[in-house]
């Protein structure tokens, strides 16, 4: 019997006439997918469609093709479906995967079209007028006094807690990404960014380098339930204190990061030896309710002198009731993660099949936090699948204070999306720990990119907000008025708040 | 202002007074809060040895805390998250600990003169904990050791449901013997649930049905023996318990199997 049923997803071809014989794409490809004999010789099952040999071909002689060979059409059988029992039928394993969810469910986002203003009230210009995207991260005081600064303007006269709240130039930080399951240097550029933008990085289960002390000021510190790289010096340096009980992609799953990712630098920071499986549980097992929540809440806040704590959740069906305990619980911000998020690795049948959409799940604890008059007490920070600036104004508008950023910020750093990420071989030497796959990102190259894809961003919400005929991000969060739809039933756009176009 | 009253505690700092070299703090009826703002503005003044009296559940006690020649004497009970996150100082508690003792605690030494509650030790990466009664669920989940940090917890007692539960460094020592339920069995179910790493022993013996099916039960050898005794050494020491009647009964090592539990439960999309 053939070793596989299952046909090479792509092919590789080569102009063998324009080709150089140079072997740049046998150096390149982190799969292995090139033999050498006079001239490269492809082997189609190990293509990824990175395109890292495409990019660096010095002759442009390599293409990716899509393998034209047929499956009998059936909808319902789908070859994906056929491909994923044969590969079981062969394993026995669980279909392990990464990145976020690409079925085709229907993307909320792609359905909200925003408003702009015309003839009566009219737009600004955000060239010549400012516009403010400042955002506040963490819990605002139920009122506020003020009270003259004696130079003909105000001033806070009684601080109600504003001074522990995080400053954000533009209301997007990136999102937790484990060292670990991405490089250092991937994690130094988003440091780096982080600080040029001032915004904030986070950095996952997997502990804090020490490369990133220069940048902790913009550094989230989290906290899940493995406690890899925990201790009193980690939550004392981070700017905030994020404790994951969940992730989009895979809710109410913990993770496991193979031993062979474990290298000797991983293994410092995790604090863990070399080479053993990295184990997160999937619950905490000290937290049972809301009440446990809030134990490990104030734990964080006693041992790190009372910096914000917000808790990281996947959305799933009851996220309103689940986010207003949290808020009780006390903490600063909740983190509403959407079934697209991204992951290092995940089952597929996780990632593909279980959870929320963000938009709903936005738009549903904003209204229930402003409905328990508890809104004020707690930033929201969207994520799971925030694809570019329309993504950022829309989730702002349903009523999230900040959006965070993963897959968009690798893309920023060359990652092309092939979703292999679990196999620890990134060609583009994002989601690996080889040394000779992550020395291709240059921190200082990579922070320069990142920072150019926020700064472009940001320009682009402030056209937005001119358009929307408003001067600050203040004035579109939770602004659903701002919103309509189309192609939503009637349904979604109650749960959304948001009117159809053309009422 | 009025003073806030919290569940019955009141927030206001606790009264101090001296005792030698040793400061004093009165906890009765006072909220947690107030009470480690004490604590934590007497060591930042210099003060290395800090006594709480008339403890009633407060909690947070230690967390945190980053000086390792600071000694905290618990008089009464220790609420939750004793010395949670702790780094360095000593703990001793004359009375009952409540849940999350030493949770994720990176060195530093806790003894408990009474029983303990649940998720002792969970996350601990090091430093020593030590009770001499029973302990509840959840004990030493997560442990870990990592180069010379080597978590070590020992329960005087017995101990409930998933002692040891994904266990990936350190030692858990059960001794079953100062304990209020003497008809139970040592541990409870699920002992060992998902280790992957470091080792449990328990004094007598345990029965497969209790333990994860990723551990080995063996009789504890020579070698095990000395790594034990230091430990033992140290646990009598500091409880005042009669070394020769723990080692007088037989030890069981529980180790996993594999460091890889999960290794092969995948395939690659």
């Amino acid at each position: 019997m053939p070793a596989t049923f299952i046909q090479p997803e792509f092919r590789v071809k080569i102009d063998y006439d324009r080709c150089h014989k140079c072997g740049r794409c046998v150096q390149q490809c982190g799969w292995g997918v090139y033999d050498f004999n006079e001239r490269p010789i492809p082997h189609d099952e190990k293509c990824r469609a990175c395109h890292r040999c495409v990019t660096f071909c010095p002759a442009r002689c390599i293409t990716i093709e899509r393998n034209p060979l047929a499956y009998r059409d059936n909808d319902n059988w789908t070859a994906g479906l056929r491909k994923a029992v044969w590969k079981q039928a062969e394993t026995g394993g669980v279909l392990l995967t990464s990145m976020g969810n690409p079925q085709p469910y229907p993307r909320i986002f792609d359905h909200l079209l925003l408003d702009a203003c015309q003839v009566t009230n009219p737009s600004i210009d955000p060239l010549r007028e400012p516009m403010e995207l400042r955002t506040y991260l963490g819990r605002k005081p139920d009122a506020v006094k003020v009270e003259p600064d004696g130079a003909g303007g105000f001033k806070l006269a009684e601080d109600g807690g504003m001074s522990r709240n995080i400053e954000l130039a533009t209301p997007i930080i990136f999102s937790p990404m484990s060292y670990g399951s991405v490089s250092l240097n991937v994690h130094k550029s988003l440091a780096m960014a982080a600080e040029r933008c001032g915004i904030l990085m986070n950095t996952g289960e997997g502990g804090l380098h020490e490369d990133l002390y220069p940048y902790q000021d913009h550094v989230i510190v989290q906290v899940a339930s493995g406690r890899f790289g925990v201790g009193p010096e980690y939550l004392q340096r981070g700017a905030a204190i994020e404790i994951k009980i969940g992730q989009g992609a895979k809710p109410g799953i913990g993770g496991h990061l193979p031993g062979e990712k474990i290298n000797k630098e991983v293994s410092s920071t995790r604090m863990i030896p070399q080479g053993t499986d990295a184990i997160s549980p999937a619950p905490h097992h000290d937290i049972y309710s809301i009440e446990d929540l809030r134990q490990l809440i104030y734990a964080l806040k006693e041992a790190s002198g009372y910096k914000p704590v917000g808790v990281k959740i996947a959305a799933v069906h009851n996220v309103g009731a689940i986010a207003s305990g949290i808020v009780r619980a006390g903490a600063d911000y909740v983190y509403l993660d959407g079934f697209r998020g991204g992951t290092g690795a995940a089952p597929a049948v996780i990632r593909d099949h279980v959870g929320i959409p963000v938009e709903i799940a936005i738009a549903v604890v904003d209204q229930r936090l402003r409905d328990e008059g508890i809104r004020n007490q707690a930033s929201i920070v969207a994520a799971g699948s925030i694809r570019s600036s329309a993504d950022v104004a829309k989730a702002i508008a349903l009523g999230a204070d900040v959006v965070a950023i993963g897959t968009a910020a690798l893309v920023a750093l060359g990652c092309h999306v092939c979703q292999s990420c679990h196999t620890g071989s990134c060609s583009w030497g994002i989601t690996t720990q080889k040394p000779e796959l992550t020395r291709r990102i240059d921190p200082e190259w990579g922070a320069e990119r990142v920072t150019n894809l926020i700064h472009a961003w940001s320009h682009e919400l402030q056209e937005i907000l001119g358009a929307l005929g408003v001067n600050a991000i203040e004035s579109l969060r939770g602004s659903r008025e701002r919103l309509r739809s189309i192609g939503l039933d009637e349904q979604t756009c109650r749960i959304l708040g948001v009117k159809p176009a053309g009422m | 202002m009025a003073i806030q009253v919290i569940e019955g505690y009141r927030e206001v700092a606790p009264a101090k007074r001296a005792e030698g070299e040793a400061v004093v703090f009165d906890a009765n009826g006072v909220y947690y809060r107030q009470l480690n703002d004490a604590i934590r503005d007497a060591v930042a003044s210099g003060v290395r040895h800090v006594i709480v009296e008339n403890a009633n559940g407060q909690r947070y006690i230690g967390a945190g805390l980053r000086v390792p020649d600071l000694r905290i004497e618990v008089r009464g009970t220790a609420g939750n998250d004793l010395a949670a996150f702790m780094d360095g100082p000593a703990v001793e508690v004359f009375g009952n600990a409540q849940d999350g003792v030493g949770n994720t605690m990176a060195s530093g030494k806790v003894v408990v003169h009474g029983d303990a509650g649940d998720v002792l030790g969970y996350g601990m990466r090091g430093g020593r904990v030590f009770v001499r009664g029973d302990v509840g669920y959840r004990v030493g989940i997560h442990m870990k050791a990592y180069e010379n940090l080597v978590p070590i917890v020992v329960c005087g007692g017995k101990a409930r449901d998933f002692f040891g539960e994904y266990m990936a460094g350190g030692m858990l020592v059960l001794l079953g013997m100062n304990t209020q339920f003497p008809n139970d069995p040592v541990a409870g179910s699920f002992l060992g649930t998902g280790m992957h790493g470091g080792v449990i022993y328990v004094r007598g013996e345990v029965e497969p049905w209790q333990c994860g099916k990723e551990v080995g039960i063996a009789p504890a050898d020579d070698e095990d023996y000395k790594a034990l005794r230091p430990v033992l050494e140290d646990y009598c020491g500091s409880l005042g318990v009669d070394l020769d009647e723990v080692l007088a009964v037989p030890f069981t090592r529980i180790a996993p199997m594999s460091h890889r539990p999960y290794g092969k439960m995948y395939a690659y999309l």
